[in-house]
């Protein structure tokens, strides 16, 4: 399967020379810096989904907001597509560029404008990293929420793009619900402000269509996101499993109990060994599966939740439940967690990484499916999720070097991203949709629902110049990709068995 | 699904609904959606012929493991509270009712959230998936029954608050919360000034507050949370007992502060956290009720609309009137949008709604 811009299925784009957008764009603004030189284009060719490739016709690095209107207006002016990217650390292709169109890196806008300790909130250029963020509040006792695994390097702007989870969801919600405010520069080079410092703004929702709307509608230039009290301590249980049933089990007994856990993770037993093997975690590596649960907030209820957490795992069956001692085995608890995409990473030259969401309570049969389908398939499947809210990360092991393979990864990807849909889920819950899940998209929304994100997009971009190709797939591509569509968990033949 | 009895007054009326909009887009005749019309005060008058969801009704999914519901529009909101609170759960929102007949659709339409919106967050940040009737007349489906969906654009939050002005909303499915271990409210006798400090200092600590307003000279506090922690921070902040019924009288405006006997117009601040008192010609402390921790300002005022407003935007927030003595249609209920968000408003509009049938002008004129 090939996911490159395909002008067939996916709209034709206007042909315009390279060396006549190249003096345009210097004669509009002679400070922007422009890469045009296939040895300077050739590090922007991909972002986290490297198995794809694009030398953009050319790279735009502003450092100023009139360089990226002027940037916006010429653009339009001479129908270049724009594709905006911040850290490239995205795992759909997202940033993925074009060859007729120009990259637009955000990188050089990197300040921390303000934080704000009273008013509990941060105003952030768009290439600030994640981390970066708590890590400037951290003096004031206040921290950024959203913290997804690549937080060390995705940038704020990233994140709004692609609504941007991580461990810490459930209770703390994904970046539409930290993201208070943002400026945007328009295809038109108009600059507008989306929501506000108070709690809610005049008028439609905006800010949240445009958090997660892949850079297909605007280019964000400022966010303030909301600060929250770091909690007083966190603690975090770890219990394993003979059977990845009962784990999955456990999950929905903990929240039943009236628990919403800051973090509640598992792993199977593919997962947990390249963990241990990597990091040495102190995980059971003889365990079916493990969860590990962080309960955090006011230290009395804590302790109180620990209790009863404990209580639960054991009547469900947990063959084992340690809970770390100080913040230093905490750190160590989690340490095989967040490393666990680079620890199967060392038992295999590749892997692919899915992202789908689930009702919880689907689990077992997803599992299952993805057990018959790995063997199917010939390949191995070590399964992460967030088990608190839905979010599976199964990955795909292959080896690239083998003829086929990738598209043999890709396919599987593919079947359990259906598999995801067909039990009432989503095929993203966080990594986004770009050009990694287009086609599965189709799976996902039938073609009424497609022709009103089509709507959306016209009402911002109606000449497609913002990153086209991205995140909602033509009427013409779902036609030719012919995926299953699977609406209200209503299976066209529901009396064939399926997994 | 477990844990609710199908009502015998579930039905579901989409097809009828979805007639009904074919028929009014064919027609070019605007429709004037309507649950409980318990919330036609927030907002512009509309002129159109009344289509009711109220029949359409019905939780069709609700599993509180999952910690998610799913309702049809026309579900009283006291039927889903109900529900969830038979199963120690609770809409994280507390939306204000404003009336026995007040549906999960008007909800969710308006977007109101009532005293613990700053702690747990607004109806927005708790809607999971909508289901909308097009201008097509076509029912089409936008997240799910999933905590997490980045699939295309989150047109189910966009339709949060748009007062029905881009679709028909037939269902909603939205993340509920376990209700909390303990609670208890308390009353502490303080100046302005000093309720303001304290808040910002909480602010900035893990405090289990869920609700904090000044009003009468005292700082009004809910404490929510584990027992252990409820208790500790009562010994700690002291204060005479108050009674919860505070909050619920707050949230639906039957506090003597709201009443309509007072003639001057009802206004509704949103600021920033933080945000001094306004200096306000005319305004006594009295005139401003602070809930929301300072955030939401209710204000009786017959200050011009613009010097309000315009003191508001220069604090970084905005003034919604909700009732003038002059009566609907005087007042522009909503902040005036900034010229280029207004046109991006027109845009979406224009291409949700081409005919102009959902709600003309509830919410702006040109809308």
């Amino acid at each position: 399967m090939n996911i490159l811009y395909d002008a067939k299925l996916d709209g034709e784009l206007q042909h315009t020379d390279k060396a006549d957008v190249l003096a345009d764009l210097q004669r509009a603004a002679p400070d922007l810096t422009l890469l045009h030189r296939e040895e300077d284009l050739r590090p922007f060719e991909c972002d986290g989904l490297s198995a794809y490739r694009v030398l953009p016709m050319l790279v735009v690095l502003p450092e100023t907001l009139e360089q990226v209107e002027t940037l916006m207006k010429r653009c339009r002016a001479l129908g270049v597509p724009v594709v905006t990217r911040g850290a490239g650390t995205g795992l759909s292709g997202g940033a993925l560029p074009l060859e007729q169109g120009v990259l637009l890196v955000m990188s050089r806008f990197n300040r921390i404008l303000e934080v704000d300790p009273d008013a509990r909130i941060a105003r952030l250029q768009p290439g600030v990293r994640n981390l970066a963020i708590s890590e400037a509040a951290a003096p004031y006792g206040l921290y950024y929420a959203p913290d997804p695994s690549s937080q060390i390097a995705c940038s704020i702007g990233g994140n709004v793009a692609e609504n941007a989870g991580g461990v810490h969801c459930l209770k703390y919600g994904l970046t539409v619900h930290n993201v208070m405010k943002v400026e945007v520069i328009t295809i038109e080079g108009e600059r507008m402000t989306l929501g506000s410092e108070a709690l809610d703004a005049p008028g439609l929702d905006l800010l949240a269509l445009f958090t997660g709307s892949e850079g297909m509608l605007g280019v964000v230039t400022e966010i303030t996101v909301k600060l929250l009290p770091k909690p007083e301590t966190a603690k975090v249980l770890m219990a394993s499993f003979d059977d990845v049933e009962k784990a999955g089990r456990a999950v929905g007994d903990i929240i039943a109990a009236g628990i919403i856990p800051g973090g509640l993770e598992m792993m199977d037993k593919l997962a947990i060994r390249a963990a241990e093997d990597f990091v040495k975690a102190g995980y059971p590596v003889e365990a079916e599966a493990i969860l590990l649960c962080e309960l955090d907030g006011v230290e009395a209820d804590v302790n109180d939740d620990c209790a009863t957490v404990r209580q639960v795992l054991e009547k469900a069956g947990a063959t084992g439940i340690q809970q770390a001692r100080d913040d230093a085995e905490r750190a160590t608890f989690w340490a095989g967690r967040k490393n666990a995409f680079p620890a199967v990473g060392r038992m295999s030259p590749d892997y692919y990484c899915m992202d789908g969401t689930i009702p919880r309570r689907e689990l077992p049969r997803v599992l299952k499916g993805i057990a018959d389908m790995s063997e199917a398939y010939g390949l191995r499947v070590a399964n992460v999720f967030h088990a608190g809210d839905g979010n599976m990360h199964p990955l795909i092991l292959f080896d690239a070097n083998r003829p086929g393979e990738l598209e043999q990864a890709e396919a599987l990807g593919g079947k359990i991203l259906e598999l995801c849909v067909e039990v009432g889920g989503s095929i993203t819950g966080e990594h986004g949709v770009g050009r990694e899940k287009i086609n599965q998209m189709c799976a996902q929304f039938n073609p009424g629902e497609l022709t009103t994100f089509h709507a959306v997009k016209a009402a911002f971009d109606p000449d497609r110049l913002l990153n086209p190709g991205k995140n909602i797939p033509t009427l013409a591509r779902c036609a030719e990709f012919g995926a299953m569509h699977v609406h209200n968990n209503e299976l066209p033949h529901p009396e064939l068995p399926r997994f | 699904m477990a844990q609710t009895r199908p009502q015998p007054t579930d039905q579901d009326t989409s097809d009828a609904l979805g007639e009904a909009v074919r028929r009014a887009a064919a027609e070019g005749s605007p429709l004037r959606i309507v649950g409980g019309d318990t919330k036609a005060f927030y907002g512009r008058p509309v002129a159109g012929e009344t289509l009711s969801t109220r029949a359409h009704r019905g939780i069709t999914y609700y599993d509180p493991v999952e910690l998610i519901v799913s309702v049809r529009s026309g579900t009283p909101l006291a039927e889903l509270e109900a529900t969830l609170a038979e199963n120690g759960q609770m809409l994280g929102c507390e939306p204000p009712h404003f009336g026995t007949d007040a549906t999960v659709g008007g909800m969710v339409a308006t977007g109101l959230s009532g005293p613990r919106r700053p702690w747990a967050g607004s109806v927005r940040d708790f809607v999971l998936g909508t289901r909308v009737i097009t201008h097509q007349g076509q029912q089409q489906r936008f997240g799910g029954e999933v905590m997490k969906n980045v699939a295309g654009y989150d047109l189910s939050r966009l339709m949060v608050g748009a007062q029905g002005t881009l679709g028909l909303i037939t269902e909603v499915s939205l993340k509920v919360l376990p209700r909390p271990g303990a609670s208890h409210s308390l009353r502490l006798e303080m100046p302005l000034a000093e309720a303001q400090t304290k808040l910002a200092e909480w602010g900035r600590l893990p405090m289990p507050i869920t609700a904090a307003a000044w009003h009468d000279q005292a700082l009004h506090l809910r404490l929510e949370g584990g027992p252990s922690s409820v208790a500790a921070t009562r010994e700690r902040l002291g204060g005479e007992d108050l009674d919860a019924a505070f909050w619920t009288a707050l949230r639906e405006q039957t506090l003597d502060f709201f009443s309509r006997d007072d003639e001057r117009a009802l206004w509704r601040l949103a600021l920033p956290h933080n945000t001094p008192s306004l200096a306000l010609e005319g305004v006594e402390e009295a005139d401003i009720l602070h809930d929301w921790a300072g955030t939401q300002r209710w204000l009786r005022s017959d200050l011009p609309a613009a010097k309000l407003r315009e003191a508001c935007a220069r604090a970084g927030g905005h003034a919604t009137c909700l009732g003038s003595r002059e009566g609907p249609g005087q007042v522009e209920p909503f902040m005036p949008l900034e010229p280029v968000v207004a046109k991006y408003h027109r845009n979406v509009k224009a291409q949700l709604d081409p005919q102009g049938i959902f709600n003309p002008g509830r919410l702006y004129a040109e809308l």
